[in-house]
């Protein structure tokens, strides 16, 4: 049986824990470097990560990409959507592709 | 190029000749599978598209219900009474295998079924507003999990079709190529040979009638 884990500063995720999810608050960028390195290890199959957090480890999830589990998912954090989720979404659309041809229109 | 290098014989032409059957067939097969894999790729990410919008937008929502809650409530009794969680989340995770792409496949089983039943607290010392953030929180639960699978599949997707497209460049436009001109080039080469020997034959037929018939001498005596 997986689990689901959220990742991110205290305030944006502190509401999954009511809804079942695993919350790990991060201070710092460097635990949460080491919390993600732990959550991959354990059985978790979707890890939510905040975009803020998401934007500075991006080396680290980058390793991960290519596992089939677990499936690392930027979610918006309590300050402002950065886009980063789209971003991604277009990243692979023009890694498939070659260019862009879902989101050209913006 | 690179054909000099090949060994001009019979064996090593029925070799390549072999190996381009292999290589063109392999080719059509990647190539359809590319194309496959594209169409289905495109479907998917349009519903990750419009999933995500709708995740975020949920989200964003839900910040602003749980930044309400916390702007009526006492910081410590909304930590404590979101501190132990009655709802539980168990996921199992298949695989389904789409044009030889391992992708996952979600499915969730919540600990209470009963969707009244997911407050973690008593109703007396918490606000209304947290029920709400707590709901529509709930609320996108399903979704976020489908953004995941989706997600997820997509990026394993985008990876294959890349790795697919550079086989069919490779097999396109340099393999084939290259092994078509070393066919060419043995049967030139073969071909060469052949004319070459005939030749020769010619020749000493020619020089084995002379040796028995004399035939330049008697045409000198009938001269």
């Amino acid at each position: 049986m997986y689990k689901v884990a959220v990742l991110g500063d205290r305030d944006s995720i502190y509401g999954f824990a009511a809804i079942g999810l695993d919350t790990y608050p991060v201070e710092n960028d460097l635990d949460a470097a080491k919390i993600l390195r732990d959550l991959v290890q354990q059985e978790y199959a979707v890890i939510y990560i905040t975009e803020s957090l998401q934007s500075k480890l991006e080396s680290e999830i980058d390793k991960y990409v290519s596992m089939r589990l677990p499936a690392i998912i930027p979610i918006p954090g309590v300050s402002a959507n950065t886009g980063m989720g789209m971003r991604n979404v277009k990243k692979s659309v023009e890694r498939a592709v070659g260019s862009d041809i879902i989101f050209n229109n913006d | 190029m690179a054909s000099t290098q090949v060994n001009p014989t019979r064996m090593e032409l029925t070799k390549l000749k072999k190996k381009l059957a292999t290589a063109t067939r392999g080719h059509k097969l990647l190539k359809d599978k590319r194309d496959e894999l594209m169409r289905r790729f495109l479907d998917m990410v349009r519903e990750n598209k419009a999933l995500r919008e709708k995740v975020e937008a949920g989200i964003h929502a839900a910040n602003k219900n749980f930044l309400l809650a916390r702007s009526v409530m006492v910081d410590e009794i909304l930590d404590v009474s979101l501190m132990a969680p009655r709802q539980e989340i168990y996921l199992d995770a298949h695989t389904k295998n789409v044009m030889s792409v391992d992708i996952p496949e979600f499915e969730y089983k919540t600990k209470t079924q009963d969707e009244n039943d997911i407050y973690p607290y008593g109703y007396a010392f918490t606000s209304s507003d947290l029920d709400d953030a707590v709901k529509s929180l709930a609320d996108i639960l399903p979704d976020m999990l489908r953004l995941a699978e989706v997600e997820k599949s997509c990026q394993l997707m985008a990876a294959e079709i890349e790795k697919t497209r550079r086989r069919v460049n490779a097999l396109e436009h340099v393999m084939i190529p290259d092994m078509q001109e070393k066919i060419k080039y043995i049967v030139m080469k073969l071909d060469e040979n052949e004319r070459s020997t005939q030749v020769r034959l010619m020749k000493v037929k020619d020089m084995m009638l002379e040796q028995t018939y004399r035939y330049s001498e008697r045409y000198k005596l009938n001269e």
